[in-house]
């Protein structure tokens, strides 16, 4: 058997041990990389994709679908009145919370020229009590109320700094009294009610006027009252006669009717008669200058009886008819007398 | 022929629809890659005449909007091999041109490269009873054209008059209202490989597009690559694909010829990879980035780490000289040279006028090409990039993509096939006119 194991000539039977061979550096072995496969989209996803190309279905998905998925979350968030509740709730309690700070609050209201009546309307017109909120007092709304006070002309609102409700209000001045079917109302001088009066005598130093519609005619009346200065003794006042025109009336039982046109003409034409030939003195009735080429003057009944004797015809009664011939004398003089002092 | 009749027609219908709504897609489906473009089609009056834009070559009244490149997968030899795969690509390819034009296209237009081409040069004459060219005596002059026997299984892919004789007087490109007697015609008709086509439209229609036509790929890229004057004057584009070189022979604007070799640049990656013991991303890198045709002396000293990610350390640290690369590469390009010189033969190349070839694809770009083409085909060699059309973007302008930019300008302008002229009244079913005539006679 010796020489078949060529290996192991000349060796003791221990052996030598193998050297320790160190292994070579070697690379670490990389794994196979798989190439990669060819991406391709599969049927579905190709589909979908160009389903989404389409115009309609991208906006509705890009628009329509986020705006639903919104809806129905608040939807179903709100279904519940518990819920809703509380949503509107603290939305409230913030809303009073801000309104309610004290740089908004009101605390003192003060007013300028108004008088202890209309002082008084105004304060009973605010909404609230103060103090309050500023958001609570809507100014213009307050301003139209307090504008319907007819004694009020204008009227400045404002919530100054400092939580002040100032209003400056400048009240209307009264200029005619008015006496109607109703009674008797105080106009400022466009003809806009003031207040209503109980008697004549509460403001005496007014004229009057009377008649329907003659609020309208206000300015027209003043002008009339300011052209009337030297007959201005004699005025009882002005009539509006028919809603169209005016009667200046005097005392024992004058009146001069005035044209619808030109009225003021019409009256300065009378003064001027009145003061070259002392008509307003003579026994007038009525000075008619409706009709500017044609005045027309009626007679008083005491100058009508006068003519009437002279000329032999029987005299007039008050009522303008003919008395009977035989109960003429001493009832003439009776009633004349006592026309007169009606009439003063 | 009625029923490629209808279906062509149909398709062209489709194609109208499609410019109606101003956006169509062009689909070349290569054996290496799969180029989609968008095509928007916006009027002719996009530009003025002030603004200092011409008609360029009827090429202002579209744009691309969108452009997709992916590799192709299932195809061989310019066919579709597996068609899941193609499918697949597909839909990888249209869905990223979709998303870069962020339009919905639902039309599309294609290319096929392989499926065994053939041409058939075809003539047809009638006498004119008129003594004039009317309207219908285009289509009947067409029809009259006798038909050979294709073989079975193919179908035909263009059907173009190319010429048109009246009384002699030959090379008329339009003989309508002309006076004569006889009117003959000239027709191209190129058919390929029913199934293959057939598998084609599958695939589309299974990405849920309408095909709204089909042309073939050796044609379009000659479109793209021939400029004006040599479709005018007779040249011969080449367009050496992955799968297959596509040969179209183009004169007076027309073409008269085209085919297919079922060579191209993979073969070479395959040599190179064989030869080499690489693996085909190895081989494929080294020919685009390494390859060559004409070996100088430097090329010896030139060495070429091979790489690899084989997990063989000797294996993956070699280098081999360019020379040995280029040792490797030419016998192939030379024998797909030979098979397109033996091509150009048949067609009757050598007669034409001007001998002219233009070399496109993606094979053109291997370096000393053109002196290797020059020396096997003819003098007159250059290599052809694709016109530039508007809103192409730059890394779609290589050759590689002449015949999808091809397929764009005959999309903007088609070219007259038969099926373009209303075909002749003696052609309708027989059926119809039956009835109405039985129509007129109950009624009159």
């Amino acid at each position: 058997m010796q020489g078949l194991n060529p290996f192991h000539r000349g060796q003791g039977p221990g052996g030598r041990p193998a050297p320790v061979r160190p292994a070579p550096a070697r690379p670490a072995p990389v794994a196979p990389r798989t190439p990669r496969k060819d991406p391709a989209p599969s049927r579905l996803a190709y589909r979908l994709n160009r389903m989404m190309l389409r115009p309609l279905v991208r906006r509705l998905v890009h628009v329509g679908l986020p705006a639903f998925l919104a809806a129905l979350v608040a939807g179903i968030w709100l279904s519940d009145d518990t819920r809703r509740a509380n949503l509107t709730g603290g939305i409230d309690a913030i809303v009073d919370r801000i309104q309610h700070r004290d740089e908004f609050m009101v605390r003192m209201m003060t007013i300028e020229g108004a008088s202890p009546a209309v002082d008084k309307g105004l304060r009973a017109m605010l909404p609230v009590d103060l103090p309050a909120s500023s958001f609570d007092i809507d100014l213009e709304k307050l301003r139209e109320r307090v504008l319907k006070l007819d004694a009020v002309e204008a009227v400045d609102l404002r919530i100054k700094p400092g939580g002040v409700l100032s209003a400056v209000v400048t009240e209307r001045v009264p200029a005619l009294l008015w006496r109607h079917a109703r009674g008797i109302e105080l106009l400022d001088k466009t003809g806009h009610r003031v207040a209503s009066v109980t008697g004549r005598e509460v403001r005496g130093d007014l004229p009057i006027v009377a008649g329907e519609g003659a609020d309208r005619a206000a300015a027209e009346a003043l002008a009339l009252i300011d052209a009337a200065g030297p007959i201005l003794p004699r005025l009882r006042g002005l009539e509006r006669m028919g809603e169209r025109r005016w009667d200046v009336v005097l005392d024992r039982g004058q009146r001069i009717k005035l044209p619808e046109d030109k009225a003021l003409q019409a009256l300065e034409r009378a003064i001027a008669l009145d003061r070259a030939l002392h008509m307003l003195d003579r026994d007038l009735s009525v000075v008619d200058l409706r009709q500017e080429a044609r005045p027309v003057v009626r007679l008083g009944l005491e100058a009508q009886n006068a003519i009437r004797r002279a000329r032999g015809q029987p005299e007039l009664g008050a009522d303008g008819l003919p008395l009977p011939p035989d109960a003429a004398a001493g009832a003439t003089a009776g009633k004349a007398a006592k026309t007169a002092r009606k009439s003063g | 022929m009625k029923d490629l009749y209808q279906g062509q027609r149909a398709m062209r219908n489709m194609r109208r629809q499609a410019m109606q709504r101003g956006v169509i897609a062009v689909l070349d489906i290569g054996t290496s890659k799969i180029a989609c473009l968008v095509l928007q089609f916006d009027g002719p009056s996009q530009f003025r005449e002030t603004d200092g834009v011409g008609p360029m070559a009827g090429q202002s009244n579209f744009r691309v909007i969108g452009t997709a490149t992916t590799r192709a997968r299932g195809m061989r030899y310019g066919e579709i091999e597996t068609m899941a795969e193609t499918e697949r690509a597909i839909r990888t390819v249209i869905q990223s041109a979709q998303k870069v034009a962020g339009v919905r296209v639902d039309h599309v237009i294609a290319c096929i490269s392989g499926a065994r081409p053939a041409s058939y040069g075809l003539a047809g004459e009638i006498v004119l009873p008129a003594g004039k060219v009317g309207e219908g005596d285009v289509a009947r002059v067409l029809a009259a054209c006798e038909v050979p026997d294709f073989g079975r299984g193919r179908e035909v892919l263009h059907a173009q008059p190319v010429n048109f004789a009246l009384d002699g007087r030959s090379g008329l490109s339009d003989p309508r209202d002309q006076s004569g007697s006889r009117l003959a015609c000239d027709m191209h008709v190129l058919t390929i490989d029913g199934d293959a086509a057939s598998n084609l439209v599958h695939c589309i229609r299974r990405c849920d597009m309408e095909l709204a036509g089909v042309a073939s790929a050796s044609y379009a890229s000659g479109l793209a690559a021939l400029v004006e004057d040599e479709q005018e004057l007779g040249a011969a584009c080449i367009d050496l694909g992955g799968g297959t070189t596509g040969v179209s022979v183009f004169i007076k604007k027309h073409m008269i010829f085209a085919d297919a070799v079922r060579f191209g640049g993979e073969l070479i990656t395959q040599d190179i990879a064989k030869g080499l013991r690489v693996s085909h991303a190895v081989a494929e890198r080294l020919k685009t980035l390494h390859g060559g045709l004409e070996a100088t002396g430097r090329d010896d000293r030139e060495m070429i780490e091979l790489g690899g990610e084989t997990g063989d350390w000797d294996t993956d640290r070699r280098s081999v000289s360019r020379a040995d690369l280029i040792g490797i590469m030419r016998p192939r390009v030379e024998e797909i040279l030979e098979k397109v010189g033996e091509i150009l033969g048949a067609a009757g190349f050598d007669c034409m006028p001007s001998r002219q070839i233009v070399l496109t694809g993606g094979g053109s770009q291997i370096p000393g090409l053109d002196a290797l083409a020059a020396r096997m085909l003819g003098q007159n060699v250059r290599i052809g990039r694709p016109l530039r059309i508007q809103g192409l973007p730059h890394n779609a302008t290589a050759p590689g993509f002449s015949s999808a930019i091809g397929l764009a300008l005959l999309t903007a302008h088609p070219q007259d096939e038969w099926w373009d002229f209303d075909m002749p009244a003696e052609h309708y079913p027989a059926r119809s006119l039956r009835r109405a005539y039985r129509w007129f006679r109950n009624n009159w």
